[in-house]
């Protein structure tokens, strides 16, 4: 298992239920807008307070209310990669990707600078501002800032949803190799069907 | 020049920056509430805060008699414990253009706070940053320039200290005597003219001076942050 999600929350008038086994592979949550898929994986990294539930992940409970466990969201080791990148604006590209590295216990850290450039090539983007960037670049980027804090799993939270096509089959490729070579578990919001159905091991409707 | 005027310079340039160092601490403290803080009474503190903006200086002045003076509840355990008192003293001048800055560097630094996108520091959480890192590595740095705003603004404030400071600690040559209120007391006595003319200049000058500098520092920082600009 390495998802195994069980939480409830109540946001304004909103109540987000949501129960979920996900096995190995990339599970994805489907569903419309507004339906509480970020704010699921808000709760999964740290960011916001289930009222009542369980998460853990490959095996780790994350958050217990019955058991009283609630780690903060830097003991998680949740490689979290938003719909905006977020990457921090008063760094350069190159300190954006060592931020979470440097933070991180060097026994979990499973990946060099130098291979996450090679990896999502952006080996030639090391110097530049985040808001030089193209779309397509900063969401590697903030791709490649994940990953190289040392995660136990990613959440990723529609990041093909700023990009043009072409921009997007690269992403997509990018996803698929991280699922695949690297095996990290992924927990992936999308509104999109394409996307899903090309790179779900598992999906959850929500809404 | 005269020495005397230089003195006067002088003076009013450790007053102003004494004044702004130590209101420094204090005002992020409390642009820091006003930002993001939630609790009962904060609509009073802002209120409070932002008092000796629209009081009439002399008030003020009057207040901070009543509360430092050697009978005030602030001045005497002051004077009894540290042997501190503000009375007709260059650091009574001080505190009276710190209480007079105050609401300008706290305003400034809390719309920088506020400013800054909450969900950033989010996303340092993620990548293993404590709240205490989070602080210093994203939103001290992006708020910076508008703290740097804030204290050059109270700087300026400072310079330009007037009704506040000469009902509190008097108006004492070498002492308590800032330019305005030796402009002042220039113009009091007739054929003055061209003291009063260096005196305005060098104000102007220094009041000048600090906004630019800020401008360019907030500039310095601007290819990093998304800001940059003070003016």
């Amino acid at each position: 298992m390495s998802f195994e999600i069980d939480v409830e929350r109540r946001l304004g008038e909103a109540r987000i239920a949501l129960h979920l086994a996900g096995g190995p592979g990339l599970t994805a949550l489907f569903g419309p807008s507004g339906a509480g898929k970020s704010s699921i994986l808000n709760m999964v990294a740290g960011l916001l307070r289930p009222d009542r539930g369980r998460i853990a992940v490959a095996g780790e409970t994350l958050f217990d209310s019955a058991a009283g466990i609630d780690l903060p969201p830097e003991r998680r080791r949740a490689g979290y990669v938003f719909q905006d990148g977020r990457l921090f604006p008063h760094r350069r590209v190159r300190d954006n990707l060592l931020y979470g590295w440097r933070l991180a216990d060097p026994a979990h850290r499973w990946m060099s600078l130098g291979e996450a450039t090679d990896f999502l090539g952006i080996a030639h983007l090391l110097d530049r501002w985040p808001r030089t960037l193209s779309g397509g670049e900063a969401q590697r980027v903030a791709i490649g800032r994940a990953l190289l804090s040392g995660p136990r799993f990613l959440l990723m939270d529609e990041p093909l949803s700023s990009l043009d096509m072409a921009r997007r089959a690269e992403i997509m490729t990018m996803i698929e190799r991280i699922r695949d070579d690297l095996r990290l578990p992924i927990l992936y919001v999308s509104h999109d069907r394409a996307e899903v159905d090309r790179l779900a091991s598992a999906v959850v409707v929500l809404g | 020049m005269t020495p005397e005027e230089w003195e006067i310079i002088r003076l009013s340039l450790k007053v102003s920056i004494v004044a702004v160092l130590f209101t420094l601490p204090l005002a992020f403290a409390l642009a820091w509430l006003l930002a993001r803080g939630r609790f009962p009474g904060k609509l009073l503190l802002d209120a409070l805060v932002h008092l000796p903006l629209v009081l009439p200086p002399v008030v003020t002045g009057w207040l901070l008699l009543l509360a430092f003076g050697p009978n005030g509840p602030i001045g005497r355990p002051l004077a009894e414990w540290l042997g501190l008192s503000f009375m007709f003293r260059w650091t009574g001048a001080a505190l009276a253009a710190a209480i007079m800055a105050l609401p300008l560097m706290v305003r400034a630094m809390r719309l920088s706070i506020e400013a800054v996108d909450a969900r950033l520091e989010g996303a340092a959480r993620t990548l293993g940053a404590s709240p205490a890192r989070v602080f210093l590595s994203i939103t001290l740095p992006l708020a910076m320039p508008g703290l740097l705003a804030g204290a050059v603004l109270g700087f300026a404030r400072s310079i330009g200290e007037f009704g506040a400071t000469i009902t509190f600690v008097s108006n004492i040559p070498g002492e308590t005597r800032t330019i305005p209120l030796a402009i002042y007391g220039a113009l009091q006595i007739p054929g003055n003219e061209a003291a009063v003319t260096r005196l305005a200049v060098i104000a102007v000058l220094l009041s000048l001076g600090a906004l630019l500098v800020s401008e360019l520092l907030a500039r310095r920082m601007g290819p990093a942050g998304k800001g940059g600009h003070v003016l």
